[in-house]
């Protein structure tokens, strides 16, 4: 998210929240339903005068057409720079003169975009979504500048070797499919992007019928309807039919080295996954503490960090989109120790693959999933983004109920056949950028110096 | 999310200057805490925040001891005993701190700034005597082994290598910090220098620790579902019977009058589009002239703090000279702080033009001086942002920490909306006329190498 508000920024930072897991109804979830007939969940909460709203309209960056790529995240950025009569300047005026937080954000999935105001400017605050969402102005100015600042950030991003690492890591993966194109843009296409692709973007994607909307604050039902109405009522019913298809991972156990000059390597490595829906999700997301996920208790963590100093971090995540699924990680080491390192990740692999988690680690795994999921209700905002989560993978109004037995009742053998269905090394993708020592030649791969990988080979 | 851990203030700072627009982060919430406070048989003051939201906690403790108390040769001494708090006590094993931690549902990390080091677990209120029993065991009896020590140097120097060496504005950054203090050890980085991280051993670390890690040097600071009533008998338990030996004082050399302006270039082949960065010597809170901190947090607003601020609106927006330009002021800083500002080039404008016309907005800002209108928008937007606040369970555990380990006090904190309400026009123009001045600053340019 790329919350505009400095404080939002710092607690994104700082409190390091792992979403996903549920307490026994320390929470109360309201369904709302606008006179208008908009949807909404929402929690209640009168510790501050305060609303804050998470929304998602369904279908991002992936319904850009392939010579329009960044066009949904440029658009994201321009609807708060000038709405209806106001221009970009005033626009900033209402919401700064308030502290009023507008933004949206585009992923590969979905667009989405949040509101947080004191309850005293909520009415203004409501307006001027609705005028975001209804009458962006597109004004060359703004156009031009929002560009200019997109460019910067993309050629930011081709130099600064985590973001190139994971750039190359999802063009090698996913070559044919737009998951494998940058939601930011290119250079050429986001040179090329006209007011009337932002349109087109507005006019198919923000609708009623794919819209998710969570609310926390101090607000009652009867006051957010309303409200939802205000902001969301002149959306026409229909958006336009999502064409994208599901995504082929094209992981055959590669290296690819991109060279740079920087003295510490940073590599992104995973195979594919499963998605959200899947009736293992949970026993994979054990699996995937214990390998990577867990922080400082993970066996990466233990054998590359804590064991041998060789990284400041080691992670690994569940990536779970609608089209795709992976197991994602990424960690920085010395130019030097990077075939160590490899080694080690590719050992950690294999030895989760072919023997699972052990029952203690199973258990420790049970006791964090289960137990940390109250952490995530330490802000509004945070509360609001995990109501549209659950509505977004249709998990139910009950989940955060469900959610503790579901986990307690993976078994020892759900994890051991799910981490062997789940790793491969076979599969594994693997993408270094800088300047490493060590690697056997044929994994020095198909990067030479300062090169886009190659055309990948058919697999996975 | 990135769960990088051990963090360091400073880098942290860095990743906020270029990420976002700056507001003046730490200086916003206020009056809306409400605190209540009182102090251990051994000198350990206590801070409770209540905020009955949901059943959790965040549990914190402050030393009031920083890199800028490090004796020359042991830069980055802090930052590396905050690591090694990690790798284990008389009772508890290397790496356990944090796996007993997530087997109870909590998470837990630290960090390290010039003037304090902390450390927090965020937790279930049902758990939260474990984590005080696991924290106050650390304050006591740490015992380091050489087989620990050693990896945990080179997790330093790898976390050195990422956040600064890789990072061209960082090293940037490390560049200007070291010009703008001439005597100062806010000159040297957070985390040390490199080849100073390379020699330090058990001995310092332990030496470190022995001298400054004591009740009567510590804030215990509890964040949310939790009474006083609760929370003052465990903290006697916990802390209260640890042995309090008294500290030494912070002596820091300080800082001699500023002569002239410094400048320095650097110039990477990754670097695409140039910034340019400039940092002033100005007062803080407790140090310098003081009666100047709340104006500068105003003219930080006004000057760059927003979109609708003067340097975006005329750097930016009008001239097109920049993509992105905003300015810093910390001031909960011991000694003497800094106001920062900066701008990223527009990719087709040219360096010298954006130079010349952020030079001509200081210019006009100190010769024609500031509209009432204008300096009340920026305290209403200032005033406006501190009612949030309260709504991040963290954010006043933060808040209040920083204070107390930098000379203010609680009433300090509460007092932040009305001393802000009460900034006039003509102390923002004193306060820039006192700070914005040449022989104050150091201007940084990062610059494309010429490629070949």
């Amino acid at each position: 998210m790329s919350f505009r508000i400095f404080t939002i920024r710092l607690v994104a930072i700082v409190t390091l929240v792992i979403a996903t897991v549920a307490p026994s109804s320390a929470v109360e979830i309201e369904q709302v339903k606008s006179p208008g007939g908009i949807e909404a969940w929402l929690i209640r909460d009168r510790m501050v005068p305060l609303v804050s709203m998470h929304f998602a309209f369904r279908g991002g960056a992936a319904t850009d057409p392939a010579g329009k790529t960044g066009r949904a995240e440029m658009t994201a950025q321009l609807l708060t720079e000038g709405a209806g009569d106001l221009d970009s300047q005033k626009f900033a005026a209402m919401l700064e003169d308030r502290a009023i937080s507008l933004g949206f954000d585009a992923g590969h999935d979905s667009i989405q975009g949040f509101v947080k105001t004191l309850n005293e400017h909520r009415d203004t605050a409501f307006d001027l979504l609705r005028l975001a969402l209804t009458q962006p102005r597109f004004d060359t100015e703004a156009v031009e500048r929002v560009r200019a600042q997109t460019l910067a950030a993309i050629a930011r991003d081709a130099e600064n070797p985590e973001t190139l690492a994971r750039r190359t890591w999802w063009a090698t993966a996913f070559p044919d499919h737009p998951y494998g194109r940058p939601v930011r843009g290119t250079v050429e296409t986001v040179t090329s992007l006209q007011p009337n692709d932002f349109r087109d973007f507005v006019r198919n994607r923000f609708a009623r019928d794919n819209l998710i909307i969570g609310v926390v604050g101090d607000i009652t039902p009867d006051e957010l309807g309303p409200l939802l109405d205000r902001a969301f009522g002149d959306l026409p019913a229909r958006s336009a039919p999502i064409d994208v298809p599901e995504a082929r991972f094209m992981g055959d156990g590669r290296t690819t080295v991109v060279n740079r000059t920087v003295p510490q390597s940073v590599m992104v490595f995973g195979n594919d996954g499963i998605k959200r829906n899947h009736p293992d999700w949970f026993a994979a997301s054990i699996v995937n503490y214990i390998l990577g996920g867990g922080g400082f208790n993970s066996r990466l963590m233990t054998e590359v960090r804590e064991k041998r100093g060789l990284t400041y971090g080691i992670y690994t995540s569940l990536v779970a989109l609608d089209h795709a699924g992976l197991v994602l990680g990424s960690s920085p080491t010395a130019n030097a120790r990077v075939a160590q390192t490899l080694d080690l990740i590719r050992a950690e692999w294999r030895r989760m693959k072919e023997q699972g988690p052990t029952a203690e680690e199973l258990a420790d795994a049970k006791n964090y999933l289960t137990g940390s999921f109250k952490l995530q209700l330490s802000s509004s905002m945070s509360i609001a983004s995990m109501l549209v989560a659950i509505q977004y993978d249709d998990l139910g109004i009950d989940y955060i109920d469900r959610r503790d037995a579901l986990i307690n009742a993976v078994t020892i053998d759900d994890v051991r056949r799910v981490a062997g269905q789940l790793l491969d090394p076979a599969r594994m993708l693997t993408v270094i950028v800088g300047d490493p020592a060590g690697l056997a030649p044929d994994e020095s791969g198909a990067g030479g110096p300062a090169t886009s990988p190659a055309t990948p080979a058919q697999g996975g | 999310m990135a769960h990088r851990s051990r963090l360091t203030i400073a880098w942290l700072a860095a990743l906020l200057a270029v990420l976002v627009d700056p507001i003046g982060i730490r200086s916003a919430p206020a009056q809306v805490f409400n605190p209540e406070s009182f102090t251990l048989s051994n000198g350990m003051q206590v801070v409770l925040i209540a905020n009955h939201r949901a059943p959790i906690v965040t549990h914190m403790v402050w030393y009031k001891v920083g890199a800028a108390d490090e004796p020359p040769m042991k830069s980055g001494i802090a930052h590396f005993l905050e690591h090694l708090m990690f790798r284990g006590t008389k009772d508890v094993a290397p790496g356990d701190f944090s796996k007993i931690v997530a087997r109870l549902g909590g998470r837990d990390n630290a960090f390290t700034s010039y003037d304090y080091t902390a450390y927090f677990q965020v937790i279930a209120r049902d758990r939260l005597e474990d984590v005080m029993r696991l924290e106050a065991d650390r304050m006591a009896n740490l015992a380091l082994t050489d087989a620990v020590v050693d990896p945990e140097r080179d997790v330093v120097r790898e976390e050195r290598r990422q956040v600064v060496e890789n990072r061209p504005h960082a090293r940037l950054r490390e560049q200007m910090q070291a010009l703008l203090y001439l005597n100062h050890p806010y000159g040297r980085p957070v985390i040390g220098w490199d080849h100073e991280i390379a020699n330090l051993t058990r001995a310092d670390a332990l030496a470190w620790y022995g001298t400054w890690y004591t009740p009567s040097n510590a804030i215990l600071i509890v964040a949310g579902d939790i009474t006083a009533e609760e929370l003052r008998p465990l903290a006697e338990k916990y802390y209260g019977r640890l042995k309090g030996g008294q500290v030494p004082p912070r002596l820091r050399p300080q800082e001699p009058p500023p002569q002239a302006a410094r400048r320095v270039e650097l110039k990477d082949a990754r670097v695409r589009h140039p910034t340019l960065t400039r940092l002033w010597l100005a007062p803080s809170y407790t140090a310098g002239e003081r009666e100047h901190a709340y104006a500068l947090q105003v003219l930080s607003e006004l000057l760059g703090g927003a979109a609708t601020s003067r340097l975006y609106r005329t750097l930016v927006i009008d001239k097109q000279l920049a993509t992105s330009a905003g300015t810093w002021y910390e001031p909960d800083m011991l000694d003497l702080s800094s106001f920062g500002l900066s701008a990223n080039l527009r990719p087709d404008a040219d360096m010298r033009a954006l130079e010349a016309a952020i030079d001509a907005e200081i210019e006009r800002l100190l010769k024609e001086g500031i509209e009432a209108e204008e300096v009340e928008r920026a305290k209403k937007r200032m005033r406006a942002a501190a009612a949030y606040a309260r709504d991040e369970l963290s954010t006043g555990a933060r808040v209040i920490g920083t204070a107390l380990a930098t000379g203010q006090t609680i009433a300090d904190v509460e007092a932040w909306p009305e001393r802000i309400a009460a900034v006039t026009p003509a102390q923002v123009i004193a306060a820039a006329r006192h700070v914005l001045r040449p022989e104050r600053s150091v201007t940084g340019l990062l610059l494309p190498e010429p490629s070949s």
